[in-house]
């Protein structure tokens, strides 16, 4: 069971256990800055932020190197395997059985992903904590634009990263990766815009040279900073690089 | 090699990777320049700028314009085969949008690819796109077109993919590289999906993505299991909400050049 801080009270103890841990230490300082804004689920505190950014959760420095690559990919990994957890744990109301057997699907690629990256370097990157109480999972039209988001960061990561691998193997196996991501985000592009050309037309792909989305990881850390409770210090990984 | 003059020069010429990039802080390199001055050179100006730390095309590594010349032999053949499918009567109005754009992109891979190589880039063979006669109802029967085109992306991302480690040596291009191998999976998972399939390959065999027998080979290997040593279906077998299908669907596997070349010969006229 990942730490997931805003699962239903219905999940397991250890969970739950997990999500009070987290409030104590986070407080209500903690939950700031937009999030919380769109909830009405019972178990999620509704707190209006007071001011400024939530507080800093612990640090979390990412290693150097190729092992700091994948431990970027490890972090972006369980994100989004989290956030599929949850999708799943608090389905939107009258889900599809197709909807239900694309996110089962999704999720289980997730979780592959996962645990290959924890199996690499889960020595050196802790399993993090995460904080989705930003995302209405009883709205599909939100569960579908945050689905999309996450796997458009993650395919632009793997894409910007790819040029500062040293190891040929890491290399094609990121590569292996990223073409699955960018399926589901294909996917969920037509989902949202059926029969058009959305799932690569020109937000996506650039229309004068044919090329997809490429992030830097400095773009792609803060993004999913905002959905990590620990603080993702990516200096020594990014100094490594050059 | 300076990879971040490289980078700086690329979204000096392409609005759109600069967009892409999102190096917010260079929007004003753009103020004097419409998105459409710069879009119509953007090949030309783009290749420019990914050799020019080699000086010109011919500067590059060998092994580097070998990969560039075997993915131009694809993009060639990708888009004559839907250029020939433009706007025919026998694609769905529903899906017409989606192969023009498939279309577009093709060619401007093209166009990419033969400015990087100038006067290195191969020359454009002739296609049969029947195979032989393997497929004589291509450009008549949607459901043949459409499991063909499935066939070359699924393919072409298994070849840009094995490529990968060859690029090394010249970073921007292995980024450019990866990038256009996601257009061909965002392609992919598109037209798998007009055909009713998943977006994503289930198992090695050619008959779990819905095609016939003839291209068993493109789809060989992909009922992997094992990454990087470790068996993911065994490491995650007591997880209930993990398949080995669904293991074998998270990892796209490479194909190599000699692999590839193989199983396009047959559209080798």
């Amino acid at each position: 069971m990942e730490n997931v801080t805003n699962r239903p009270e219905t999940t397991t103890s250890e969970a739950a256990a997990s999500r009070r841990s987290f409030l104590r230490v986070a407080g209500a300082a903690a939950v700031t800055g937009g999030l919380l804004t769109a909830c009405s689920n019972a178990d999620q505190t509704s707190v209006v932020p007071a001011s400024g950014a939530r507080a800093a959760g612990p640090m979390v420095a990412l290693p150097t190197g190729d092992n700091g690559i994948l431990g970027f990919a490890y972090v972006l990994e369980q994100l989004e395997a989290a956030f599929y957890e949850m999708v799943l744990a608090k389905p939107y109301p009258n889900m599809s059985s197709a909807d239900q057997m694309l996110w089962t699907d999704i999720r289980g690629h997730e979780i592959i992903h996962r645990a290959l990256f924890k199996a690499a370097v889960g020595a050196l990157v802790p399993q993090l904590t995460f904080d989705f109480s930003s995302i209405d999972f009883n709205s599909r039209a939100s569960v579908l634009i945050a689905a999309e988001t996450f796997e458009k960061v993650g395919v632009g990561a793997y894409n910007g990263a790819g040029k500062y691998i040293k190891n040929a193997d890491y290399l094609t196996l990121a590569g292996k990766i990223v073409s699955v991501e960018t399926r589901h985000h294909s996917i969920l592009r037509e989902m949202q815009y059926p029969y058009s050309d959305a799932f690569a037309g020109p937000t996506i792909v650039t229309s004068d040279t044919g090329l997809h989305l490429a992030y830097e990881p400095t773009y792609v850390l803060p993004i999913a900073q905002k959905y990590i409770f620990e603080t993702i210090d990516a200096s020594a990984l990014v100094a490594s690089l050059a | 090699m300076n990879l971040q003059n490289i980078l700086s020069e690329i979204e000096k010429v392409d609005g759109e990777i600069f967009d892409r990039l999102a190096h917010v802080s260079r929007r004003g390199l753009f103020s004097s320049l419409t998105k459409k001055t710069i879009a119509v050179a953007a090949p030309a100006v783009m290749a420019s700028a990914l050799t020019s730390a080699y000086g010109q095309a011919s500067g590059l590594p060998q092994g580097v314009k070998d990969v560039l010349n075997f993915a131009l032999t694809l993009e060639y053949l990708e888009f004559r085969f839907y250029d020939a499918g433009r706007n025919l009567s026998m694609i769905p109005n529903n899906y017409k949008a989606a192969f023009e754009l498939i279309r577009q992109h093709e060619q401007v891979h093209v166009r990419l690819l033969k400015s990087v190589l100038g006067a290195e880039a191969v020359a454009e063979p002739k296609f049969d796109f029947t195979a032989k006669g393997t497929f004589n109802d291509v450009f008549s029967n949607f459901a043949t077109f459409s499991a063909v085109a499935q066939t070359l992306e699924d393919t072409g991302v298994r070849a840009y993919k094995g490529q990968a480690g060859n690029l090394m040596p010249a970073p921007a291009i292995l980024q450019v590289a990866l990038q256009i191998h996601a257009t061909e999976a965002a392609h992919a998972a598109n037209v798998r999906y007009m055909r009713g399939q998943k977006g994503w390959i289930t198992g090695g065999t050619a008959a779990l993505q819905g095609l016939p027998l003839v291209v068993e080979g493109n789809y060989k290997g992909e009922e992997n299991l094992t990454q990087a040593g470790v068996n993911l279906a065994t490491a995650l077998a007591g997880d209930s909400r993990v398949t080995a299908d669904m293991v074998s669907q998270a990892f796209d596997e490479i194909l190599t050049k000699e692999d590839v070349l193989k199983l396009v010969t047959p559209f080798l006229a």
